[in-house]
């Protein structure tokens, strides 16, 4: 059981399913021919051609190489902060469901303040909040990581990985804690240790009970990250920004960034999927 | 230069007031988004439950679109192109164009992305009713209006409360993103008295602070509710 | 339950109308400024208003033309957007005029003109030109004219891209770029508050170039808004001629902002 924590409530843990996009029904051809379908899809249609046809969109092929740049930008970020977010989140929620209380609290406690306040907030909060600290630590400037604290990513990869981890972590905290404790008992019936316990049957069990939210998780990963080119990291956002700034246009970039990170979304969700059905569930 | 709690104080030369002022921008749009979002919700909900095919498909692209596209995108699409639109769909029904404020603008951007989750949230708390006590209320012979009033309504309201509570938080948290359109609630007011006074670090602990106090004392509050709407359920085991 | 589906509806359509309603018309005209420091021409203090040589400019042109001027803070990289989309009426953000703007927005006559400069660490051993910058990184602010600037002069450079003057300021100063290119007064308030003066100094001006740094600063007003562009000339014109300009300005500055 988890060290009682004062003070500090667990907030609920977000409703996955209510976050996660709707899980577009597999559509087979007969649903997509019932009448008002087609008209709706006609009118779809009809509004992307308008919109193709009079809208401006001659700055596209000057642009498309800093688009890509930029996409490839958050789709790393994406990648890499949402694996070490899950890695981070796993011990902090062993560390809740299970620990000693003094290391149960200062995870709820980590928890808790990721969870209350602004990531924006944060992300300022690192970056210019420590940037401001540097000119009073003349020594940082003359260490090996200097050349990386100059930069700016490593304070947004920092701040999207701590915010993976808060929410992340408090899922965990449950899937530890949902795990039956016949399973555990019956590891300790075998005479393994805590190490090989933890190891071959809590770990796998938690993790895998924590699958399914993690498609949710991570579309919302995507969502965060263009706050990243508030701290001058040039991500697709950025680039759009750009874009809007040079040609002055204001609903086309953002229809265009829009619709870039809907089909991203539509690919996370349909890899997640593939991925839930190649791992064998049995419930 | 004035230390640390000098600049905190609420009086000048202390930036206390312009966080407190910011803060309570901040609770205002969050309050006015999560409200308006209900009604969108509410409405969204019951028209995805029994509107028909076309009202449902069109529900469905706009909660599906509003939850695959990131906030920040959302909020700069609709807080500059928002009141375009709205006045578009003024002329329509034959009314004047109005100009929004930017208070308005925020509140408006936040029931949009609101209304889209709490369509979900409040569908599935409406589903979550047992069939057998809304059937039991027309044995009765109660009126549709009557049942949903008297029955669905107050049924629903405990599985809701969990989900709207969390989305609550979102919305007090959302309101953050409007400093990047340049309204000054917390987060920009902030981010402006740390740049007047370079104590980045102070400012923003302290925003943070406020943040996570009205977070921790919405949490207390909901919990309230939750059980004042739980009274007379019985209690399932092992729920917490 | 279709009744209640619809008086919903209703309840939601009339709260967005009040929403908007309550919002509505007024005969004010809205300034716009960017909402961040901009020292010595706008910045807020800690009551919350908005004061500085601009503001206050601003406020006698309104004066002038007896106009019911409010000052509305807008995010400077949304400031045309925001006039464009009917937010504001008028920008008082220190905009220069220039032709690509021009394309957008109309601008009133001007009614400043600075030079341009370069500040870096009191170490820097480079001047304010391509050669000197190359291989550098040098800050500049959103969608000015002096990111135009560097992104056609500085090739040779790294341009980072901040959302306003204040935060690449904030980077000179934790070391995080090499260079920041501004305008030369607020480059100078920035160098005589305790951060700049204790790290950095002006590099040089950089080369003229009027088609990117345009022929000085000008209200931008939305195409086609004549009325008030008149208006804002002719008080623009009256406050040059009856001293209250140099009035202003005196306390601020101790050589002519106006310039040439």
């Amino acid at each position: 059981m988890s060290a009682p924590s004062p003070g500090l409530p667990a907030i609920e843990a977000p409703p996955v399913e209510s976050l996660a996009p709707t899980p577009s029904r597999r559509l087979d051809a007969s649903a997509l021919l019932k009448p008002h379908r087609i008209v709706l899809i006609l009118v779809a249609l009809g509004l992307v051609v308008w919109a193709a046809l009079s809208m401006r969109w001659d700055w596209l092929a000057t642009y498309a190489p800093m688009i890509a740049a930029g996409l490839w930008q958050t789709l790393l970020i994406l990648v890499s902060t949402t694996i070490l977010g899950f890695l981070l989140a796993v011990p902090l929620g062993l560390a809740q469901a299970a620990g000693p209380w003094f290391l149960a609290a200062p995870a709820t406690a980590f928890c808790t303040v990721i969870r209350g306040t602004p990531l924006l907030l944060q992300m300022w909060l690192l970056y210019y909040g420590l940037g401001s600290l540097f000119p009073l630590i003349p020594e940082i400037r003359d260490s090996f990581l200097w050349p990386y604290l100059r930069q700016a990513w490593p304070y947004a990869v920092l701040a999207l990985t701590l915010s993976f981890a808060g929410y992340e972590g408090e899922v965990m905290r449950g899937a530890f804690k949902g795990v039956p404790r016949g399973e555990l008992e019956a590891g300790r019936a075998y005479g393994m240790g805590r190490w090989t316990l933890l190891r071959r049957i809590w770990l796998p069990r938690a993790v895998q009970r924590a699958l399914p939210t993690l498609a949710g998780e991570t579309v919302l990963q995507l969502k965060a990250t263009p706050l990243v080119a508030t701290i001058t990291v040039v991500d697709l956002y950025a680039v759009f920004s750009r874009v809007r700034q040079d040609t002055f246009l204001t609903y086309e970039p953002l229809l265009l960034l829009a619709l870039i990170y809907l089909v991203l979304t539509a690919i996370l969700v349909s890899l997640f999927r593939v991925l839930e059905n190649r791992i064998p569930a049995r419930r | 230069m004035p230390s640390g709690l000098e600049l905190l104080s609420p009086w000048p030369p202390g930036w206390g007031m312009t966080l407190l002022a910011g803060f309570w921008a901040s609770i205002q749009i969050a309050v006015g988004g999560f409200g308006c979002g209900l009604l969108i919700g509410m409405a969204g909900a019951l028209g995805k439950l029994n509107g028909g095919p076309v009202v449902r498909d069109l529900l469905a692209c706009y909660t599906t679109l509003v939850r695959a596209v990131p906030e920040l995108v959302l909020i700069v699409l609709l807080y500059y192109a928002g009141g375009d639109l709205l006045n578009r769909a003024f002329a329509l029904f034959g009314a004047g164009p109005v100009e929004l404020s930017g208070f308005a603008a925020g509140v408006f951007v936040i029931a949009v992305v609101q209304g889209a989750y709490s369509t979900e949230v409040i569908r599935g708390a409406i589903q979550a009713v047992p069939a057998g006590e809304v059937e039991a209320g027309r044995a009765f012979g109660m009126s549709e209006r009557l049942l949903a009033r008297r029955i669905v309504l107050p049924a629903m309201l405990a599985h809701a409360i969990p989900g709207l509570s969390n989305l609550w938080l979102i919305a007090t948290k959302d309101t953050a993103l409007l400093a990047v359109v340049g309204f000054t609630e917390l987060t920009l007011a902030t981010r402006q008295a740390a740049g007047a006074t370079k104590a980045y670090f102070l400012f923003f602990c302290a925003a943070g602070l406020l943040y996570l106090l009205l977070t921790l004392g919405s949490n207390l509050l909901f919990g309230r509710i939750e059980a004042y709407a739980r009274r007379g359920q019985r209690r399932e085991a092992g729920a917490s | 339950m279709k009744a209640t589906l619809r008086s919903i509806v209703l309840l939601a359509g009339a709260a967005l109308l009040g929403l908007a309603a309550g919002a509505g018309a007024q005969e004010q005209v809205r300034v716009g400024i960017a909402a961040e420091p901009y020292p010595p021409f706008a910045s807020p203090d800690a009551s919350g208003n908005w004061t500085g040589w601009e503001v206050d400019l601003a406020k006698a042109v309104c004066a002038e033309a007896k106009l019911d001027c409010v000052i509305t803070p807008v995010s400077w990289d949304g400031i045309i957007p925001a006039l464009t989309s009917n937010k504001i009426d008028m920008i008082a953000a220190s905009m220069s005029i220039t032709a690509e703007r021009q394309q957008t927005i109309d601008f009133s006559d001007k009614y400043y003109n600075t030079p341009t400069s370069v500040a870096a660490a009191k170490d820097a051993d480079f001047d304010a030109s391509p050669a000197g910058l190359a291989g550098k990184i040098v800050g500049v602010q959103v969608s000015t004219v002096h990111e135009a600037y560097a992104r056609k002069h500085f090739t040779d450079a790294e341009i980072k891209v901040y959302q306003t003057q204040d935060e690449a300021n904030q980077d000179l100063v934790a070391g995080r770029i090499d260079a920041t290119q501004a305008d030369k007064i607020a480059l100078d308030a920035f160098l005589s508050s305790p951060d700049g003066s204790a790290c950095c100094k002006i590099a040089g001006d950089v080369a003229p170039d009027v088609d990117v740094l345009g022929p000085g600063v000008g209200f931008g007003l939305r195409k086609g808004d004549e009325a008030l562009k008149e208006k804002l000339n002719a008080a623009i014109k009256a406050i040059r001629d009856n001293g209250t300009y140099e009035a202003i300005a005196k306390p601020y500055f101790d050589f002519d902002i106006y310039g040439s």
